[in-house]
């Protein structure tokens, strides 16, 4: 934004009017064509309610769910085994049914969910802060270090996600003491899911910003004696987000599943702070005794939000794209 | 050809030798490999001697070396967790893992291949349709839930299918297999399926955007101008100059189908390789989790391998060009 920092402090007034009128403006006209292709798709309206809908719900579990659903003191093992739709003994309704140990299921998906979306947000901004910036630097500056990093890029990208979280799930794992592992379990979940996805980001980026920097806006900025680092930062990397944006929409649906598939395979967050994906593990051991709830509505809530994610991703990749248009 | 040859082998090896560093690393670094492997009780001198035995104290570049050395010989040590070597429990786990893995992908290509020519050549027809729509929302679920949902209709409603296990297994010198008893048979259709779905989908689409773009060229008008009848077209013509892409993808992806069979294996607890690194992974079983990479790498790099070579076989253009056009995968 501020072209001239050596400059900055004679006249702050009148440029930070003009930065935010510029601003304004921008986003103004960016929003509104955006939104106007957001309105003319039904798809994306019913996927980005739903998953507005899902993530407010999640954001609001303890103030809107019937029951703190991990505090065992609200808890009563009488309760355990509800269908849906069903009282328990103290007269409260639960929508969703109970789990085995009397859990109300639709307070302890609001929470799971939580866990779930905290986990896949944060798994994304740290695999694509890595990501770009790797790309960034992979661009721009070419060279040695550049075949360095697209090297290890495509290495991983040849391998499933699913995998290489695996592998840094137990590794990360290995380095820190044992007593301090449930603790930690969630940092090192978001590390290994966020590690395992930052090379597709880190390509889309090297690409554009190999073409960026031959521009002449980057040229004008080099004359003017800008240090690298800040033409990356200022410039380049402004001009490579709108790809950055569709990757990341999608991986935050790619993260939220693979959270619950490591979750479900029992190498996630602890039991103590189950996610969705624990949930849908506590539900399939009780498929075979009849109590199909505990595992279905989980399981329903999980595909349905990475699908309203997934469709909503699909949706702003074409409206981004100018050559759709 | 024999230089391109050369430089895929020689490339493949640098990957190899990659990936057996990072192993490596994990070995040395992550943990004491020391405290791992002796009990609790172990005295100083029983510590001294272990870490004598294990060439701990050598410089790096000769354990690395003697790491390698070990590892091409299918030595990666003894399991923390389980206190066996690892090469063994791998070799008893392989067969589980490679029997599901390729039976996915023979059903993927074949299932894939028919169903991409179906939805290709009848494009507005009803059946087509939903094929695709369903084939959208099969992508979208999660593999562990597509196996669940196996579970719940075929073992716990209709009972048609075990829910678990490889069912009874005959063993072949070192190999055992389900396929020749019943109940192992039965066993292995619903993770073939749940590890095939992805695949299917894949190859079915890459099929019949490659045959919708295949019907489009000029030498399809003109076997139809001379009168060819259409099944011949499809067959002959279109679909053979389909088969190049869907090659490379079924080979490329083999590596991929290994290694998601870590969350098939583990919804159906079936004995493979996959379930082995899980338990590894939740125990920190350093060993096992450093030779499962290694096979992964090794799986990926011999499947990448075959492919290069594969083109030569099936597109005779190339055989004649430099090796510049070979490398496009």
């Amino acid at each position: 934004m501020n072209d001239l920092p050596e400059h900055g402090d004679s006249a702050p007034q009148p440029r930070q009017a003009a930065i935010e009128a510029r601003g304004s403006g921008l986003s103004r006209a960016w929003d509104s064509d955006l939104a106007y292709s957001f309105r003319r798709s039904p798809v994306a309206v019913a996927a980005g309610a739903t998953t507005l809908v899902f993530m407010l719900a999640a954001l609001a579990a303890p103030w809107i769910a019937p029951q703190n659903a991990f505090d065992p003191a609200s808890l009563n093992l009488m309760d355990g085994f509800l269908a849906p739709m069903s009282r328990s003994a103290s007269g409260s309704l639960h929508i969703l049914g109970t789990d085995s140990q009397g859990r109300d299921l639709l307070s302890a998906i609001l929470f799971g969910a939580r866990v779930s979306i905290a986990v896949g947000f944060l798994a994304v901004a740290f695999s694509m802060v890595l990501g770009v910036g790797l790309g960034l630097v992979a661009g721009y500056v070419g060279g040695r270090i550049d075949a360095a990093i697209m090297r290890i890029a495509d290495i991983q990208l040849s391998f499933p996600a699913i995998l290489i979280a695996l592998l840094v799930f137990g590794i990360v794992r290995g380095l820190i003491h044992p007593s301090q592992h449930e603790q930690w379990a969630i940092g090192v979940l978001i590390i290994a899911i966020g590690l395992a996805n930052w090379a597709r980001y880190a390509r889309t980026v090297r690409g554009s910003a190999m073409v960026e920097k031959n521009k002449e806006y980057v040229q004008a900025a080099r004359v003017m004696g800008r240090s690298s680092l800040a033409i990356m930062r200022e410039h380049v990397l402004p001009n490579v987000m709108g790809p950055v944006l569709v990757i990341a929409t999608i991986n935050l649906a790619l993260a939220i599943i693979e959270e619950a598939t490591l979750s479900f395979l029992g190498v996630g967050v602890p039991p103590t702070q189950p996610s969705l994906g624990t949930l849908i593990r506590i539900g399939q051991q009780f498929l075979f005794s009849g109590e199909w709830w505990i595992l279905f509505f989980p399981a329903l809530v999980l595909v349905v939000l990475a699908l309203a994610i997934n469709l909503l991703g699909d949706w702003l990749r074409d409206a981004l794209n100018p050559k759709l248009k | 050809m024999i230089a391109y040859g050369i430089r895929s082998v020689l490339q493949a090896v640098l990957v190899l030798l990659a990936v057996a560093l990072l192993a490596f690393s994990m070995f040395r670094y992550v943990g004491d490999p020391v405290a791992n492997m002796v009990g609790q009780e172990a005295t100083q001198g029983d510590r001294e001697a272990l870490r004598e035995r294990l060439g701990l104290d050598d410089p790096i570049l000769v354990q690395f070396g003697r790491f390698v050395a070990d590892a091409v010989q299918g030595e990666f040590g003894i399991s923390y967790k389980q206190g066996r070597k690892v090469a063994d429990l791998l070799a008893e786990r392989l067969p589980a893992t490679l029997e599901l893995a390729i039976l996915s992908t023979l059903l993927a290509v074949v299932l894939g291949i028919v169903l991409g020519v179906y939805t290709a050549i009848r494009r507005d027809g009803v059946i087509a349709n939903t094929v695709m729509v369903l084939s959208l929302v099969g992508v979208s679920l999660p593999t562990f839930v597509i196996g669940i949902g196996l579970i719940y209709l075929f073992a716990v409603e209709l009972r048609w299918l075990p829910s678990y296990g490889r069912g009874e297994v005959v063993q072949i010198g070192w190999w055992t297999t389900g396929l020749l008893t019943e109940s192992g048979r039965k066993s292995l259709i619903m993770p073939v399926l749940t590890l095939g779905f992805f695949q299917l989908t894949l190859i079915m689409r890459l099929v019949r955007s490659e045959m919708l773009e295949v019907m489009r060229t000029d030498f399809i008008k003109f076997a139809r101008a001379r009168g060819i009848n259409e099944r011949s077209i499809t067959f002959r013509h279109a679909l053979r100059n389909t088969l190049i892409p869907v090659v490379t993808i079924a080979g490329l992806q083999f590596g991929g189908v290994v290694a998601f069979a870590i969350v098939t294996e583990s919804v159906f607890q079936w004995p493979g390789l996959g379930a082995l690194f899980v338990q590894a992974v939740q125990f920190v079983d350093i060993p096992v989790m450093a030779a499962y990479l290694m096979f992964v790498a090794a799986v990926f790099v011999a499947t990448n391998l075959i492919v290069d070579l594969l083109y030569f076989a099936l597109d005779p253009r190339l055989r004649n060009e430099a090796p510049a056009g070979a490398g496009g995968r």
